[in-house]
């Protein structure tokens, strides 16, 4: 146990997995949130548009995505991202989890619109309040912390599909050193454990901070 | 707010003309980001004939590569499938188990095998076990642990599932039960189980399209699937783009239809008429009970 953690960099490879998964939160957050205002504009075509994304990429594996983002578009199509050719797969792992998670975060906040009653937006309505005040001041807010349980579970989703990264990151990213790592020195569940432990201590928090955020911002009706 | 109706007025003429204004606009981008996909593979001469014609005029694109992949991902996700069902429904009920000693244990496990991610299980179990031991033969290694680290996280996703849907029964389902003398083991297994089970079912099959996704992570350990098989494909024949986009096109419609057969199935069930609604759905989703930290619903991996 000693050799392995003298032997190989598991830390590092945590820090990788914190990294994609703040920078991938942060772009999933932006693209969801668009794509959320495209699917309950009132505009149809923008529906469809938003509908579509969410449809094809809910249904694609993670895993496929990956791996065309680095055999299909940065090799043959030559869209790259970085000359350097481990910073390309760093920057694309980024962008395939933040796109891949958007659809997730788009439904999170959808579900959140859907919490808020009929009466709400009518009552709004019927005091004068234009679109955009009703929205702003009614019915955002309370979509907004419908929202939280869901965007909680989404985020924790992002933690753990972080390894698919392993696919295109190899070892730098945990799940790759765990492969090599039991390849090197056969199964030894306390590293098994260990870096189960490590995903625990990631996701642990996040599961309890929103639990209690949403309790406590929900709305009373 | 069920109805888009309720979300906007109807368009007074100043409104309409900023709906085609945003029509236009969102066509064009639509327009414009297919151009950009087109130009780019046209650039990499990915729209060449010869990259797309083996799809429609040789045979062994389908019978040698794409569904031989086909039928692994099926395989691997439908004994996932029943296997994590087993797992789900004992672990379930351990969790509901009166018993201390039962359900703080059965807790643990769920809850651990609910957040450690299936690709690391995936590559443990295989390079660990099932590639360096006798366990299986060598050519189903990487199917056992496929299924194995499937299993264990569905199995755990299920559990949860059947304990919420037991947990949003109404009261008095159980009350009845215990006053005309059943044991709350018999309550549970005649009355609560059947009614939760069905109130699950939409989740269920929504968790079969999270399944069918996550067999592509076979990928890593060699496994035999859809993924694997584009990827041979692509290069006995040089067309990696083309291939793998076919790839995706086979699992979009599948997932898509297996959602499509959630939503019905969730719509019977709502003009049935089941005791209480439907649970981990689309509309539930935002719905976390307490003790359940994340409250990971169907749809999120």
């Amino acid at each position: 146990m000693g050799d392995i953690l003298s032997n190989y960099d598991i830390l590092g490879a945590f820090w990788v997995t914190i990294q994609l998964s703040v920078l991938s939160a942060i772009g999933a957050l932006l693209i969801g949130t668009v794509v959320a205002i495209l699917r309950v504009s009132p505009v149809r075509t923008l529906r469809l548009l938003g509908t579509s994304y969410v449809n094809i990429i809910r249904n694609t594996p993670l895993t496929l995505l990956m791996v065309f983002s680095i055999l299909g578009l940065s090799f043959i199509l030559g869209i790259t991202l970085s000359s350097n050719l481990s910073r390309n797969a760093y920057l694309w792992a980024v962008v395939v989890l933040a796109v891949y998670h958007a659809a997730f975060v788009c439904e999170a906040l959808r579900s959140g619109v859907n919490t808020v009653p009929a009466g709400q937006a009518e009552a709004a309505r019927s005091i004068g309040l234009t679109f955009a005040q009703s929205m702003r001041e009614v019915l955002l807010p309370q979509a907004f912390r419908g929202a939280i349980a869901p965007l909680g579970s989404t985020l924790i989703a992002l933690v753990k599909n972080t390894t698919v990264a392993a696919v295109i990151l190899g070892t730098e990213e945990s799940a790759g050193l765990l492969a090599k790592i039991t390849e090197n020195e056969g199964a030894s569940l306390p590293t098994f454990f260990l870096f189960a432990l490590g995903f625990v201590i990631l996701t642990l928090p996040i599961g309890v901070l929103f639990t209690h955020l949403s309790q406590r911002l929900a709305v009373k009706r | 707010m069920s109805s888009q109706i309720v979300l906007f007025d109807a368009p007074g003429p100043k409104a309409r003309r900023r709906h085609a204004i945003l029509t236009v606009v969102g066509i064009l981008l639509a327009l414009g980001l297919l151009w950009v996909v087109i130009r780019k593979m046209g650039e990499a001469n990915q729209l060449e004939g010869y990259m797309w014609s083996p799809f429609v005029t040789d045979p062994d694109v389908w019978t040698q590569y794409l569904l031989p992949g086909l039928w692994g991902t099926l395989k691997a996700a439908a004994l996932s499938v029943v296997f994590a069902g087993i797992f789900g429904l004992v672990f379930g009920m351990a969790r509901l188990s009166a018993s201390r000693w039962i359900n703080v244990p059965a807790g643990v496990i769920v809850e651990f095998f609910r957040s450690v991610p299936v690709l690391i299980m995936m590559v443990f179990f295989y390079f660990g076990y099932f590639a360096t031991s006798d366990l299986v033969s060598a050519q189903n290694a990487p199917l056992a642990a496929v299924v194995l680290a499937l299993t264990l996280y569905n199995g755990s996703v299920i559990a949860e599932l059947v304990r919420s849907g037991v947990f949003s029964l109404p009261k008095g389902q159980s009350e009845a039960g215990l006053s005309i003398g059943l044991t709350p083991g018999q309550v549970l297994r005649s009355i609560q189980l059947p009614q939760a089970l069905t109130a699950m079912l939409p989740a269920l099959v929504g968790q079969l399209v999270v399944v069918l996704k996550d067999s592509a992570l076979g990928y890593v350990i060699t496994y035999p699937e859809l993924l694997n098989a584009a990827k041979t494909l692509g290069s006995a024949y040089a067309n990696t783009v083309p291939a793998y986009l076919v790839a995706a096109a086979i699992f979009i419609v599948i997932n898509y239809l297996l959602t499509r057969l959630a939503t019905l199935v969730e719509r019977r069930l709502g003009r049935r008429g089941v005791g209480s609604r439907p649970v981990g759905t689309e509309d539930a989703e935002t719905e976390v009970g307490p003790g359940l930290p994340g409250g990971l619903t169907s749809r999120d991996a």
